[in-house]
């Protein structure tokens, strides 16, 4: 790289004017708007002057209910993005027919296709779930922070970090135009010399930094800091699965990462491991990325089943049903979920052993997952069901994820699959289990735990409106795409011939639109809930009159969580305290030791980016400059050692009487 | 603290026990092995580079045990077993991904590229 060295090269790289694509009108529409938008909003924080409270109160902030919110936050704008992409899609399928080639080159339609998915499941998903986890965790275990709060924050900003590099590839370069998984040779040098993959390979490695950290983390927090008398089996089922979850994490995406790495030095220094000659083997990626990319599923479900497990015995006023068979159908299905990887891959050519095998092992994590739903029915029977939006969601998730539950062990048979691999029928079946199942559970979570983190309910008739237009916009845009499937139909196609096909693209469209007024319902919510706080307020930290410790908390929780370790002696922990006629302590307060807020992560973040930006962009000098600098920083900064603070006795107590007075009005 | 540190582990508190005799016991070996193995490359010591492969790295299996056990302090009862627990579902799903792929990689070939064996 340094034979015909010169000063322009050096810097730049291979960036040039070229790389920003002046000659798609969509792309400058689109960044017209962004612009505009970015800069109304850089002009109103400074306006009102909340740079400094952003900064102090979020962006270094080492609360766990604070990150938690910023994951949630970061997965919701993703969402628009990667919905943007969705609608794009369906509207060009549903134009390009015969001679109608409809709005988007192929070339721009592969790269929207690839970032959609990467998007939806790193950028959106990953976070709201994560968020999710962060803000519940500590509550629900009855501590005041995760064991190592300096990192929870530097993961946050790791992934707002990956999110942000790939955001830029829309405008500077082009995206990956390989798929969601960049499957090699298409990856490869030869097939993709552009900056896509490397867009692609580095936003995902800094982000998977902060998931993996954020994984040991959470992991090390319900191991080790649960309240006294929360022996395993009295953890909430949320706990649960979010420990199984992070199990996963942290056992899963080091596999990604050295996938990845290999995939980079393929690409920058010339190895063979994935590619067509010098000994190298592409089905090895293959191979080796559904390692991970299987567990990834069970990683975004698992806490999921969670959050349902919380809301189902909290809205039918009973406890779970069968708590002891749930957690053993969560940890059967975290291990099992490493043995079912090749089905991602029968028509690759391993015989049929192989695949009788992954077949079988796939149709059998369908018995823990059925056993679950089962005890969720069993909970409502005879219940007092109240069907407020978080239970709507439930049930629609539990009708919509059984029929892709359905469709996914019809899949697993490794006959059927040669038919329908790669096909629309795939596409719908996971769409039906990712929107059905996690997308759904997430909605009921946020819309559940909402009260808690912010002290102010959802309105109730913009919920409900997001619900219905979400679960009937969904089978209108999916179940065509079955039949679709059927047909023979396959993914990643920009134009059509068959002109008998074009009706269930256009029934696909229209779904789309439905699920587009389902999210324009729900930021409608978040904005008329905004309003109406007042009148929606929650004073009690209890509006829902639940079962796990968070909601023993005022709502908003006060930054230390609880003024006093509380005792657990039963699952359920607050239900049986409430029953047992509890009282809060209200005198006798200590000083509180809590962390203190850093500046650390964002620096290390935003230097990472950089790294990872001059990277992919070949600019030798700036990638070696901040190399050193994130080294440095990091060395830095753990020369730190004023790191915690005390919040004083008077201080609690002040808090704690606010409580003790706004508890007595109400 | 949950309840299943309730054994007698006095260092509970400050984590586990460690010496510098235990570190340096555990470097000795380390150069050892990793000497040994330099060793069998450098001077030719087997006739078939197979045999080789198979001394380095049961030599590297050895090395990842005394790292372990020597400077991660693990033993069948740190932590109140949750080391243990944790190398176990280590050791499984390492065994599943390694075992796994060659099976599935020599499969494929034995079927999509007969010619090639």
């Amino acid at each position: 790289m340094f034979e015909n060295l010169d000063l322009t090269k050096l810097i730049f790289g291979r960036l040039t004017w070229d790389a920003i694509p002046f000659h798609d009108p969509i792309i400058l529409a689109t960044f017209a708007v962004v612009a505009v938008g970015g800069v109304a909003m850089l002009a109103a924080l400074t306006r009102y002057k909340l740079w400094g409270y952003l900064w102090t109160e979020w962006f270094t902030s080492i609360d766990h209910k604070k990150i938690g919110i910023m994951y949630i936050i970061l997965g919701l704008v993703m969402l628009l993005r990667g919905f943007a992409d969705a609608i794009m899609m369906r509207l060009q399928q549903a134009m390009a027919f015969g001679d109608n080639m409809g709005y988007l080159p192929p070339d721009h339609y592969d790269q929207i296709f690839t970032a959609h998915g990467v998007i939806m499941i790193f950028f959106v998903a990953m976070p709201l779930v994560t968020g999710i986890m962060n803000y519940l965790i500590p509550l629900q275990i009855g501590t005041r922070d995760v064991a190592f709060p300096f990192l929870n924050n530097f993961s946050f900003w790791m992934t707002a970090g990956g999110a942000a590099l790939m955001m830029m590839s829309l405008f500077v370069g082009e995206f990956a135009k390989t798929g969601w998984l960049a499957y090699p040779p298409l990856s490869g040098i030869l097939q993709s010399p552009g900056v896509g993959v490397d867009y692609y390979i580095w936003s995902l490695q800094i982000a998977g930094v902060g998931t993996l950290l954020s994984g040991i983390n959470l992991l090390v927090t319900i191991v080790k800091m649960r309240a006294p008398g929360m022996s395993l089996m009295k953890m909430p089922v949320f706990t649960w699965t979010s420990l199984c979850t992070n199990v996963l994490i942290v056992a899963a995406f080091p596999v990604l990462t050295a996938v990845l790495g290999m995939l980079t030095m393929d690409r920058y220094l010339g190895t063979a491991f994935f590619t067509n000659d010098m000994g190298g083997n592409a089905m090895m990626y293959v191979n080796l990325i559904w390692i991970w990319g299987h567990p990834e599923v069970y990683i975004l479900i698992l806490p999921v089943f969670g959050i349902f497990s919380e809301i189902v015995a909290t809205y039918s006023r009973k406890p779970l049903f069968g708590y002891t068979s749930m957690v053993y159908a969560t940890v059967v299905i975290t291990v099992l979920s490493y043995l079912v990887w090749l089905h991602h891959f029968f028509t690759m050519g391993s015989g049929a052993s192989v695949n009788s095998f992954f077949g079988i092992t796939t149709m059998i994590i369908s018995i823990p997952t059925g056993a679950k739903i089962f005890n969720w029915l069993f909970t409502m029977f005879r219940g007092r069901i109240k069907f407020d939006v978080p239970m709507l969601w439930t049930v629609g998730f539990m009708v919509t994820f059984v029929i892709g539950g359905m469709t996914g062990v019809l899949l697993a048979v490794p006959p059927v699959d040669f038919v329908l691999h790669n096909s629309l029928f795939l596409i719908a079946h996971f769409h039906n289990v990712i929107i059905g199942g996690v997308l759904f559970g997430l909605f009921a979570g946020i819309t559940y735990w909402f009260p808690k983190a912010t002290g102010y309910k959802l309105d109730e008739f913009w919920g409900k409106m997001s619900f219905w237009f979400w679960l009937i916009g969904f089978y209108f845009a999916f179940m065509p795409l079955y039949v679709l499937g059927l047909m023979g139909v396959t993914r990643r196609v920009s134009h059509f011939e068959d002109q008998s096909l074009q009706i269930w693209f256009q029934i696909a469209a229209f779904g789309a639109v439905l699920i587009a007024v389902g999210i324009a319902a729900f930021v409608i919510q978040l904005v008329v809930s905004f309003k109406r706080r007042e009148a929606l307020k929650d004073e009690t930290g209890d509006p829902w009159d639940g079962r796990t410790l968070e909601w023993s908390t005022s709502s908003p929780p006060p930054p230390y969580n609880f003024a006093f370790t509380p005792r657990v002696h039963d699952l359920d922990a607050w239900w049986q305290m409430k029953q047992h006629g509890f009282k809060r302590p209200e005198s006798g307060f200590i000083p509180i030791h809590m962390p203190k807020g850093t500046w650390a992560g964002v620096v290390l973040s935003a230097i990472s980016v950089a790294c990872g930006f001059a990277l992919i962009w070949h600019m030798w000098l700036a990638a070696a400059v901040t190399f050193v600098a994130l080294i440095g920083t990091a060395i830095y900064h753990t020369f730190n050692y004023d790191r915690d603070y005390y919040i004083p006795a008077e201080e609690v107590e002040r808090i704690e009487a606010e409580r003790t007075k706004v508890l007595a009005n109400v | 603290m949950s309840e299943h540190t309730h054994d007698h582990d006095h260092h509970e508190a400050e984590g586990p026990h460690v010496s510098l005799k235990e570190y340096v016991t555990g470097f000795v070996l380390a150069v050892i092995l990793t000497v040994i193995p330099f060793w069998v490359v450098m001077g030719n010591v087997f006739e078939s580079s197979t045999t080789t492969a198979l001394v380095i790295l049961s030599f590297m299996v050895v090395q990842i045990f005394v790292h372990m056990v020597f400077f991660l302090h693990m033993n069948f009862h740190s932590e109140g077993g949750w080391n243990m627990l944790a190398l176990i579902f280590t050791l499984v799903l390492v065994f599943i991904t390694l075992a796994g792929s060659l099976w599935v990689m020599i499969s494929l070939n034995n079927n999509m590229m007969p010619g090639m064996m």
